[in-house]
């Protein structure tokens, strides 16, 4: 099954990630973000980092998520690749992510991810989930 | 993505209404300017339903506003202006967009291409080494606690005060660098843990250091005015914003308000328009938060027109008072800001957002600095890195139909994504290159992303505000050679 697609919007970028379970639909969607930003080929696994975010709803769970890991980027310089969420409820998610601290040397950066927006924000279920997140880049 | 199929009514070459009755909820219409061949392109995208999207927001007065440069981003349009009554109307803060007090400052010089032109290199080196700039990058200037708290509540004189730059670019810089009403304690712990490491760092995107020079004077007389005196000098730009810090303080208070929007019962046709009244709590914290972030961006700014002050002496071997480089001006293009406007006879406290869109004051504003008073503020308008970029004059006609506001640059029309596709970076900077134009750029991929076909062409951008009537076109500048973030 494919992960995402990324999709065109004019001045931004947008992604729509996939998943059996809405939980590796969020998992999906961060890691797609994280393409946005830097080849994640050169990225180890070194640094974990767990989190916990509260929200009003699903879809502002996924925005407050994906903001909280561009906060850990600005913050700590954690470039993850590999995520696991190991709670998801309404309002409330619980994850863990695996990465590695940025070394401009090594890494190849992108494009800058400014922050989730709530535009054209969707969680879907069909055969199984898909979210879509649209980006201030 | 459709094509928008609403009403555009013409009312006459370079105006385009959307009728109030477009969408039952609109309290006034929408407005765009555009030349006929730009509503085209305007309809390819969703953009024209974000313009009567905003005109649901309480509280605004006369137009839900779009400017040439008019393009799809969330909530607002990008190059939308609203106003609002700060009596009882709202705020919003996607009506000032993630990168707050987004802007650009324009420096000019006593250099002549011809001595510039073989050190254009040597001149992007320097600046790519001197001013941190790319995704993750860090600031030179330590910040801590005490010292994030005084840029956000004193903006660019935080930096003048120790030695970056002079108190004379605080007086041509909008609101002279500083916002009032900023209050450190409402912007998070979070925003400034992120704006701290980021002090006096360029970014990445859009965001870029520009030399170069002049092509040609429409008004010779305003030009000089400003320090500008003739074909062939040399000019710099600088394009940055409030970075993390402005971006954690757009979030935090989008999240906020979404929540009170109901509490207040305000509806909405699109939730990225989060809001509340001017006046209550939620709208005062976000409105001192926001001065913070636009302060932080002023601060910036000013610590990078230093270190470009440092690269020139270096480069040209010459003292700073020969080579010049004095400011222009600085204008905010992302912002919000409480202003006074007559409005069917009657002067109005209004609360007007720019999101995309330049504060075009006319000669003789009082918040006009005293050295453009008889000339009009300056409008400084980057265009794409391979095209050109313009200085213009805020005019009378900007007070009466848009708040004193005309467009920001040359807007987008093709995504970051699609532009990638079809271009890779060293094809542009090949392409460039064989036109003179020589870049540096810290992200890979953005060059191929900030490509001139991404964009509008800024020439008809500004044309169309001239010709309405919104500015009257100064000077005409291309680039030499640009540091991309």
């Amino acid at each position: 099954m494919k992960k995402f697609d990324i999709i065109a919007h004019t001045a931004d970028a947008g992604i729509v990630a996939y998943g059996t379970e809405l939980k590796e639909a969020f998992a999906n969607a961060a890691y797609a973000m994280f393409t946005l930003i830097a080849d994640l080929e050169d990225v180890k696994e070194i640094v974990c980092r767990q989190m916990e975010v509260e929200a009003g709803d699903r879809e502002s769970l996924l925005v407050s998520w994906l903001n909280e890991l561009l906060y850990l980027f600005d913050v700590e310089g954690i470039i993850f690749k590999r995520f696991k969420v190991m709670e998801l409820s309404e309002t409330r998610l619980k994850a863990e992510g695996y990465g590695e601290l940025l070394d401009k040397a090594r890494h190849s950066l992108k494009a800058g991810v400014k922050a989730a927006t709530y535009h054209m924000l969707m969680v879907k279920k069909d055969n199984g989930y898909s979210v879509r997140v649209i980006f201030d880049v | 993505m459709a094509r928008w199929q609403g009403p555009l009514k013409k009312i006459d070459d370079y105006r385009w209404e959307i009728p109030q009755s477009y969408k039952p909820g609109m309290r006034v219409p929408g407005l765009i300017y555009a030349s006929q061949e730009m509503v085209e392109s305007i309809r390819e995208e969703q953009a024209p339903e974000q313009v009567a999207n905003v005109a649901f927001l309480p509280g605004i007065v006369g137009y839900s506003l779009a400017m040439p440069d008019i393009h799809w981003g969330y909530g607002f349009p990008i190059g939308g202006v609203a106003a609002t009554m700060v009596e009882d109307g709202v705020v919003s803060p996607g009506g000032v967009g993630y990168d707050i007090n987004c802007g650009v400052r324009l420096l000019r010089t006593n250099l002549r291409e011809s001595e510039v032109r073989g050190k254009v290199e040597q001149l992007l080196s320097e600046l790519f080494v001197n001013v941190p700039s790319g995704v993750g990058s860090k600031g030179k200037v330590r910040v801590g606690k005490k010292e994030i708290d005084e840029i956000l509540s004193q903006g660019a004189r935080w930096a003048v005060e120790r030695g970056f730059g002079t108190g004379e670019d605080l007086e041509v810089t909008e609101e002279k660098g500083c916002l009032k009403g900023a209050d450190p304690d409402k912007v998070s712990f979070k925003a400034k843990e992120r704006g701290s490491p980021q002090s006096g760092t360029l970014g990445s995107g859009n965001h870029f250091l520009e030399v170069e020079v002049v092509e040609e004077i429409y008004e010779p007389s305003i030009a000089k005015t400003m320090g500008i005196g003739e074909v062939g000098q040399v000019l710099f730009l600088i394009h940055t914003g409030s970075r993390g810090l402005g971006h954690q303080v757009c979030d935090d208070y989008v999240r906020t308000l979404r929540e009170v929007v109901q509490r207040y019962d305000i509806n909405l046709p699109d939730r990225e328009l989060a809001c509340a009244p001017v006046k209550s709590k939620e709208g005062q914290n976000y409105l001192a938060a926001m001065a913070c972030a636009a302060n932080y961006a002023w601060a910036n700014r000013q610590c990078i027109t230093h270190w470009a002050r440092e690269c020139f002496v270096k480069v040209f071997g010459k003292s700073l008072k020969q080579i010049g480089l004095e400011m222009v001006y600085d204008v905010a293009h992302n912002i919000a800001k409480m202003e006074s406007y007559e409005v069917k006879g009657k002067r109005l406290n209004l609360c007007v957002h720019r999101k995309g869109a330049t504060r075009a004051f006319p000669a003789g504003h009082p918040d006009v600095p005293s050295r453009y008073k008889k000339i009009g503020q300056p409008v400084l308008i980057p265009g794409d890195m391979g095209r050109c970029s313009y200085v213009a004059v805020g005019t009378e006609r900007a007070m009466k139909e848009t708040f004193g506001s005309v467009c920001h640059g040359a807007g987008r029309v093709k995504s970051r994504h699609a532009a990638r596709r079809f271009q890779q970076d060293a094809d542009v900077a090949r392409e460039l290159a064989s036109r003179g134009i020589l870049v540096r750029a810290a992200s890979k991929g953005g060059l191929a992303e900030e490509a001139s076909e991404a964009y509008k062409d800024v020439t008809e951008v500004v044309e169309v505000c001239h010709q309405a009537g919104l500015c009257r076109k100064v000077v005409k500048a291309r680039p030499m050679g640009v540091v991309k973030g």
